[in-house]
């Protein structure tokens, strides 16, 4: 049984403690900004930026609306990402679609071919050695929620704007808490993420329609389009041609290391 | 705050003004959302500008900066016009039925002065403000409400200006929001309802910043939501241990545990204080004993009643808040007056109010000591951008401070619970915590006191440091402790020399108890954690809640007597039966013959109905009703006046700003001065505040990156009105001036920001974060070179939330 994470943005008063959470957790580095008229930053996900806050302000009538938005890698049953990775290296794996570093060469498609922009290549080499690109986003805290813990951005919500658990409990929570908004002053509250590309593990509740939020109506999976898939099958081409080179000499890498190891 | 956070979860319409929980205190959050998902809550929030908080509210209602009063005496005339206050709560446990004397004149009849005004002084002789009382000395009064001298009709007269136009016209609150918010807030004024008041320094950073948190207490008691839960009047600390530092006398004006500072022309000798400051009634009769146990623990066996238990080794203050207040300090230190400054943790050249001033006014120093954990443009002012070192002759000491984590210590938050924090790592290089700092100085200074006296040698050297840096010690001394064998008058033995007090009920004025902090008194002895384990009171983690009220007893310690709730004998009626059941705290439990519930009784267990005051749940007050007539230095009920800078005039009286406020004009006219702007040069209101993102002057927080990375740098919020007014488009850079000063900021053009409609003209307002400095990751200009130098007519605190600015593109 899947899990899924469950985004109540209407309860999200945005004060990012989510968006900290993750870099500590997940030790990855701070991005350098400058305010760009805007709360928001950093302006995107990133390879090293995995989940953030986007703000909408939006004009009703007289009154202002500010929407949030947790972004972040919905973990799509039916993953662009996976559908494009000519290796192999990405598979969605129950509530997880997730990025095999070993099998990773960083050629960027999955990152052209998401519908959220959640995943971002970045060259980056290992203890200071050769560079090599690879593909990174939310890995929903794989180390922690195989351990049955909550993701990091999960545990640190004060608002409870953030739920972890079966994705049909998720589900019905959040079909809950929208019947509550609608009947609330929020005739548009819907849920996000049932159904869409064969369901999402990351569900949000919104008060707004997707689109207010920035988010894609009907997201669209990437090899559903001709264009796609035939860019899509020149670079598998290129790339299934190149992998066994690649992973030779990775191999023999790998061993010249732990030979080193071995010395000292 | 009257009540906890965790009791937010009971109330059914939370009103949040002048305050900002979602960025500022976010996990109150959690239970405000506790209280909107299991009793249909609202939330309110009432703010210049549309906030995080405003994102998830209920009703959002705009009020130009500084026009509090206007609202809450709006608010009140609404309650009475409409019969909406808690009638029986009113008439029992306020002052509401007193009779005021008959000279007593207000703002209706002395255009915007109370009786008693000196202009020449500008103070108040405050002899008319004052109950009628019989031969007896008992207070007059008038049940029925109806006396036109009573304190509920000088009331109603008062506020009767304050009409839904006024304020629609004073604060800019359009018409329909103010009804929108009136009426669900009123609407807590029925007997079962309660509604909360969360304010922060939005309230109280202002000329009238006193009168603004009067004026929300008295809301709260006309709808009688003080002493219950769910109800309350809920200052959001600033800080995580504001209110430990409060409660630790933090303020020139009081020692611990709120006493008065002795003063050298009022108290000649402990005699003379302890008559001048020991009410007649209520529970400071007790003041003896809390001082004379004080003055046990800081001077042991020094202190004797001989030598009046070493109350002349206290130093004593000659002024008030236009002396020693924070303001005051720095046109101190400015004159030279001042020589040396220890600051510990603070930032002045960031937090100070006309911060450029304040900065300057460092470079008069002869030394300055600084404790902190990380540069900032205090620690190193000597080389801000704008300063020549080597022009500089103040002598800089720096001692590199343990960060909170890394030192075992206690916790206060805003409602009063006392929380013990391990410490969980060790401090870096030679960085050490605050205790062990002091011990070393200490040590010091009485080495030097020992070998060459110096004026009161015995004032230092006598001081009880047995304790030294032990912070079990430490804390055992707070608590209070017996310091000889006392036994009863049956013979028994209550306590052995040593052997700490139960709480401070015990404390007594003839030198055989010491004590550091009487209302803490209790926080270290072991008690219950509610599964049978006797765990020292501070340190408990027990998670029961009975009645599951949030009160959770049996977690940490909350002062005074592991009270959740102060003045909880509102929570039941004028007969001791609670108001609802779902909200039942305490009541009179006849067969019993006592008080019960789920909180401890701020109130005598065993008084019962027929015994005088019964109905007197205000128990710090003499007269034990809470007070809708209260005196302060500008008046016993709260008149709107506008800020000292405001683009506009006073509608309400011809007194333009409160009459009682210091102005410092030592150096107007000066590039560096005390300057005060107008509103032909500075038409556009402005206000400093806090993100969620940063921490204060930022000093914890500008350094670390991940935080730098989402707030980066300082920035203006505007109207696309005023953006468009003057030709500023988003995320540009503009120059926003005062009378005091400029900065070049980054320019959010934003919805959230809308003009004012006041009086018939628009009045623009901005609004600047002010953790920032050239020092750290994220860094600009400092929003605090704009605010000026005037303080609250009784505290002293800056007005930083209101007070006129330009803005133009920079070029």
């Amino acid at each position: 049984m899947a899990n899924a994470m469950l985004i109540d943005e209407s309860r999200c008063m945005a004060c990012r403690g989510c968006q900290v959470a993750c870099k500590q957790w997940n030790d990855n580095p701070a991005e350098e900004t400058h305010n760009w008229g805007s709360y928001e930053n950093p302006p995107e996900l990133s390879a090293i930026t995995w989940t953030k806050i986007k703000f909408t302000e939006k004009k009703e009538g007289d009154e202002v609306k500010w929407l949030f938005l947790k972004q972040g890698c919905m973990h799509c049953t039916e993953a662009s990402c996976e559908a494009v990775c000519p290796t192999g290296a990405i598979s969605h794996q129950g509530q997880y679609v997730l990025v095999d570093q070993e099998w990773c060469i960083g050629c960027g498609y999955c990152v052209a071919a998401c519908p959220f922009d959640a995943i971002h290549s970045i060259f980056e080499s290992e203890d200071g050695g050769e560079q090599k690109a690879t593909a990174r986003k939310c890995v929903f805290c794989v180390d922690r929620t195989t351990n049955d813990l909550p993701p990091a951005c999960v545990k640190t919500c004060p608002a409870n704007a953030l739920g972890w658990g079966d994705r049909d409990a998720m589900l019905a929570k959040a079909k809950e808490r929208v019947g509550v908004l609608q009947a609330s002053g929020f005739p548009k509250a819907n849920l996000y993420g049932e159904h869409e590309l064969g369901g999402l593990h990351r569900l949000y509740v919104l008060v707004d329609r997707p689109s207010a939020y920035g988010l894609p109506d009907a997201p669209k999976h990437a090899t559903s389009t001709v264009g796609a898939q035939w860019l899509s099958g020149i670079v598998t081409a290129g790339v299934v041609a190149a992998v066994p080179f690649w992973l030779l000499f990775k191999r023999q890498r790998a061993k010249e290391a732990s030979e080193g190891g071995e010395g000292q | 705050m009257t009540n906890q956070w965790r009791d937010l979860k009971n109330s059914d319409v939370v009103l949040v003004c002048g305050a900002n929980p979602s960025e500022n205190h976010p996990a109150s959050m959690f239970h405000i959302n506790k209280a909107r998902d299991e009793r249909g809550a609202k939330l309110i929030v009432v703010d210049p500008r549309f906030t995080r908080t405003a994102s998830t509210a209920e009703i959002y209602a705009p009020l130009r900066s500084g026009t509090d009063i206007a609202f809450y005496g709006g608010l009140m005339n609404y309650v009475m016009e409409n019969n909406l206050y808690h009638e029986e709560y009113v008439v029992n446990f306020t002052n509401a039925s007193f009779l005021i004397d008959e000279g007593f004149q207000g703002p209706v009849d002395l255009d915007g002065y109370y009786s008693g005004f000196n202009a020449e002084t500008q103070s108040y002789d405050k002899s008319t403000w004052a109950y009628q009382t019989n031969g007896d000395g008992n207070v007059l009064r008038d049940e029925t409400l109806q006396d036109p001298s009573c304190v509920y009709q000088l009331l109603k007269k008062h506020y009767a200006r304050y009409t839904i136009e006024m304020v629609e016209s004073v604060c800019g609150m359009p018409r329909d929001k103010f009804l929108e918010v009136a009426q669900a807030f009123a609407a807590t004024g029925a007997p079962e309802k309660t509604g909360t008041i969360m304010y922060a320094m939005g309230g109280t950073q202002h000329t009238v910043g006193t009168q603004n948190v009067r004026a929300l207490a008295m809301v709260q008691l006309l709808l009688g939501n003080t002493g219950r839960p769910g109800g309350g009047v809920n200052a959001l600390r600033g800080e995580s241990n504001v209110q430990g530092s409060t409660d630790m006398a933090i303020l020139f004006h009081i020692i611990p545990a709120y006493m008065a500072t002795p003063n050298a022309a009022k108290h000649k000798d402990l005699a003379e204080y302890l008559e001048k400051e020991t009410p007649s009634g209520g529970y400071w009769v007790n003041k003896p004993k809390f001082l004379v146990s004080l003055l046990k623990a800081w001077w042991g066996e020094s202190a004797t009643a001989r030598n009046d238990f070493a109350f002349d080794y206290l130093p004593k203050i000659s002024g008030g808040i236009d002396t020693y207040a924070w303001i005051a300090m720095f046109h101190a230190i400015n004159e030279g007056t001042v020589k040396g400054l220890w600051v510990m943790g603070q930032n002045p050249a960031v937090g100070g109010p006309n911060a450029r001033f304040e900065k300057k006014a460092l470079e008069k120093l002869d030394w300055m000591v600084v404790q902190e954990i990380a540069p900032t443009a205090t620690t190193d002012f000597w080389r801000a951008p704008d300063v020549d070192p080597a022009s500089i002759q103040t002598e800089v000491f720096l001692l590199p401070a343990a960060d909170a984590m890394e030192k075992e210590g206690t916790i206060v938050t805003s409602g009063r619970l006392i929380q013990y924090r391990p410490k969980v790592a060790e401090p870096p290089g030679q960085a050490m915590g605050d205790i062990e700092m002091m011990d070393l100085i200490y040590r010091d200074l009485a080495k030097l006191y020992e070998a060459e006296g110096g004026a009161l040698p015995e004032a230092v050297l006598g001081l009880n440091w047995s304790h030294g840096a032990d912070f079990e010690k430490i804390c055992q001394e707070i608590n209070g402790y017996w310091t000889e064998e006392v036994t009863d008058d049956d013979g028994n033995v209550v306590g052995t020399a040593g052997e700490m007090v139960a709480n401070f009920t015990k404390l007594k004025d003839d030198g055989s108890t010491a004590c550091g902090n009487w209302i803490y008194s209790g926080y270290w002895v072991p008690a219950d954690d509610g599964d049978g384990n006797m765990v020292t009171a501070s340190k408990r983690r027990g998670q029961k809640d009975p009645g599951d009220l949030g009160m959770n007893p049996y977690w940490g310690f909350s002062w005074p007597v592991n009270r959740r709730i102060i003045y909880n004998r509102c929570s039941a009626d004028s007969k001791g039966n609670p108001w609802s059941e779902d909200k039942a705290l305490i009541w009179w439990d006849a067969a019993e013959e006592k008080w019960t519930g789920y909180d401890v009784p701020d109130f005598s267990k065993t008084k019962g109905p027929g015994d005088a005051g019964f109905n007197d749940p205000f128990i710090m007050l003499p007269e034990g009703k809470g007070r809708i007539f209260g005196v302060r230095n500008e008046g016993p009920f709260p008149e709107h006046y506008e800020p000292l800078e405001s683009p506009v005039t006073n509608a309400l009286s011809s007194v333009q700003f409160n009459p009682v406020v210091k102005r410092w004009d030592v150096d107007s006219g000066q590039d560096v001065g005390d300057n005060i702007g107008t509103s032909d040069q500075f038409p556009i209101v402005c206000s400093t505040y806090r993100l969620c993102e940063h921490w204060q002057a930022g000093g914890m927080s500008v350094w670390l990156p991940w935080l730098a990375e989402t707030q980066p740098e300082t920035f203006v919020e505007m109207s696309p009105e005023l953006a468009q007014e003057k030709g500023i488009a988003n995320g540009e850079r503009v120059i926003v001036s005062s009378a005091r000063g400029e900065i070049e900021v980054v320019a959010m053009v934003t919805a959230r920001f809308k003009p004012f409609a006041v009086n018939g003209k628009t009045v623009h307002q901005v609004g600047i974060p002010w953790h920032f400095s050239w020092q750290g990751l994220a860094k600009g200009g400092t929003a605090n070179f704009l605010t000026p130098h005037v303080g609250d007519g009784n505290t002293g605190i800056p007005e930083y939330k209101a007070f006129l600015v330009d803005v133009r593109k920079a070029v």
